[in-house]
């Protein structure tokens, strides 16, 4: 099966300001993808050259081996823009129903009612939206984004204006969607969200993909802290199996060991690191005790 | 997608505009303006037509009721193409970049739906507002200028169609401009061209007055510019189409814009330009970013 997004040599131009510059990545079938970068490094305009809102200055973007932009890659994809409006004298219902028109989807009644289900808005399906909070908004528009079942679905911050209990809603929904063979690519400032929910990422910076990789694989083993009588002990170059040798040691020497942990670096060290911005030097994360 | 799929999905969006201005009560506001305007109008008929009863027969044979009914019914047409006007540019001056500013235009966009579809429906939609609007109000003026001035027009259904299709053409020019221009640049431009349209009316009453060529050709190449001042002209024309004498030079030298009669051409080259700029938009609005 073609990827779900296939991306190569993409660049754009805005006049003088070049907003990416030569971008290539890949989404496969079921992947759930992250996109991280600061402000103006070009996720925005990357995730709109996918959805044909705006025209790459060059290279190439295919949407399920269908051009960007074209009927057959519109009809297999759902978006939700970073800024986004829906008219605020139509309720949830008559949004998604014109939705459903407009992407030829056969759903009726039945989907409409699923998706609202699915966002937690069934109770409100006849409210207007201009009565309802900007969370709300938010989950109304991921659920028009998933009109028409797509199997792409491209969200671009999709939970900035939800509660802790309004993007727990968004991450079980997405670990769902990657269930049923949905592929995502989540555009997003909030990394550990991201790290808890994506399978891959990509660190997008100046308009080039800076870093890239799994969570896990962006996210580097930072050596051995050990919490003596006489203090902290770091030993940035060693390992987990280091670990043993290191107390050993300690003890011979007669130190007090009160408690060993391995360090390593988080996705926002990563991130920070790819993005050039000095990150903290480690976060340790207590590994095991030793008494 | 099919001619067939691409009309249909214009006129999903053509209804949805039409379900906002029902919901926004654009069409009670409007309607309000509207009543409002009636009554004032068959007032000024009333009180005209009993002046001209007052004067009685005049020594020099001018059917005053015709003078009288005809200027009322011009005045009216002015009137109803300006309030047309309004209702047209506020259904579509942001409709492309104006809802894109607002985010309202994204994810129409990303649906399997063609730009230029989406501006069909934006153009029908509005057309289907403003259309019927016109030629309800003036059908109702005329039934007034009936009523209380005891005068109804050579022609009925030529001055309403011109009407239609002149604030039709506004709509359009409206809908090409939202795709460059911000809401109230736009707003500016559109009634900046309607007022064009008027002065060149006005400079072409000039022209006949003082039998000038020059300024004629001037007036005549504004009104073609910008057809809806034409069409206006002609449905003016049409008001006393069978009128001859004094009765018809009141008309054609009116107030708001001199009466000119049309041929066929006017309607054929006005198809034309709304193709014309319908294609521009098109070409413009495809490449634009969002």
């Amino acid at each position: 099966m073609a990827p779900a997004l296939t991306v190569s040599g993409v660049r754009k131009a805005y006049g003088p300001v070049q907003a990416l510059r030569g971008v290539d990545l890949e989404v496969g079938t079921g992947e759930v993808f992250g996109l991280l970068g600061p402000n103006g490094a070009g996720k925005s305009t990357l995730v709109k050259i996918a959805c044909g809102l705006v025209r790459a200055s060059a290279g190439s973007v295919w949407i399920c081996a269908e051009p960007a932009g074209s009927a057959r890659a519109q009809a297999s994809l759902g978006y939700l823009a970073e800024l986004f409006r829906f008219p605020d004298w139509s309720s949830a219902d008559e949004l998604l129903a014109l939705h459903q028109r407009l992407a030829g989807s056969a759903g009726g009644a039945r989907e409409r009612h699923e998706l609202l289900e699915l966002v937690e808005l069934s109770d409100v399906s006849g409210r207007r939206v201009g009565a309802m909070s900007k969370g709300m908004q938010q989950r109304l528009g991921i659920a028009q984004a998933l009109i028409g079942a797509p199997r792409l679905l491209l969200l671009d911050e999709p939970t900035s204006a939800l509660d802790p209990a309004g993007r727990r809603t968004v991450r079980t929904l997405l670990e769902r969607l990657r269930e049923r063979g949905v592929s995502v690519l989540l555009n997003s400032h909030l990394l550990s969200e991201v790290e808890l929910v994506c399978d891959r990422v990509a660190i997008i910076d100046h308009g080039l993909v800076v870093a890239a990789g799994s969570p896990t694989e962006l996210s580097r083993p930072g050596g051995v802290e050990v919490e003596t009588a006489r203090g902290v002990r770091r030993y940035p170059d060693a390992r987990r199996d280091d670990v043993p040798r290191i107390v050993r040691e300690l003890v011979a020497a007669g130190e007090e060991v009160f408690q060993v942990g391995m360090l390593t670096s988080t996705l926002e060290d990563a991130y920070l690191e790819a993005v050039g911005r000095a990150p903290p030097a480690t976060h340790d994360v207590p590994d095991e005790a030793v008494a | 997608m099919s001619p067939l799929g691409e009309l249909r999905a214009a006129l999903i969006v053509a209804r949805f505009a039409l379900r906002e201005s029902l919901r926004r009560r654009v069409f009670v506001v409007v309607g309000l303006l509207t009543v409002v305007f009636l009554a004032l109008y068959g007032l000024a008929t009333w009180q005209a037509s009993k002046a001209e009863d007052d004067f009685g027969p005049n020594e020099f044979g001018v059917d005053t009721g015709t003078v009288v009914g005809a200027t009322l019914a011009g005045l009216a047409m002015f009137v109803i193409l300006f309030l047309g006007t309004i209702l047209a540019v506020f259904l579509t001056l942001g409709a492309v970049r104006g809802d894109a500013e607002r985010g309202l235009l994204q994810p129409l966009l990303v649906r399997p739906l063609r730009r230029r579809t989406l501006l069909l429906g934006r153009w029908l939609g509005a057309t289907a507002v403003c259309a019927p609007y016109v030629m309800a109000v003036a059908l109702a003026a005329f039934g007034l200028t009936a009523a209380l001035g005891d005068w109804w027009p050579d022609r009925t259904l030529t001055p309403l169609l011109t009407l239609a299709f002149g604030v039709a053409i506004i709509a359009a020019l409206s809908l090409a401009g939202s795709i460059a221009l911000a809401s109230t640049a736009n707003g500016i431009a559109v009634f900046m061209l309607f007022g064009a349209g008027l002065t060149a009316g006005l400079l072409g009453q000039i022209a006949e007055a003082l039998d000038s060529g020059s300024l004629s050709d001037v007036a005549k190449i504004a009104s073609w510019a910008l057809p809806f001042e034409a069409l206006y002209q002609a449905g003016l024309a049409d008001l006393t189409a069978d009128t001859v004498g004094f009765e018809r030079l009141a008309i054609d030298l009116g107030p708001f814009g001199g009466a000119e009669t049309a041929s066929a051409g006017l309607w054929l080259y006005s198809v034309a330009y709304l193709a014309v700029l319908g294609a521009g938009a098109v070409a413009g609005f495809n490449r634009r970013d969002i």
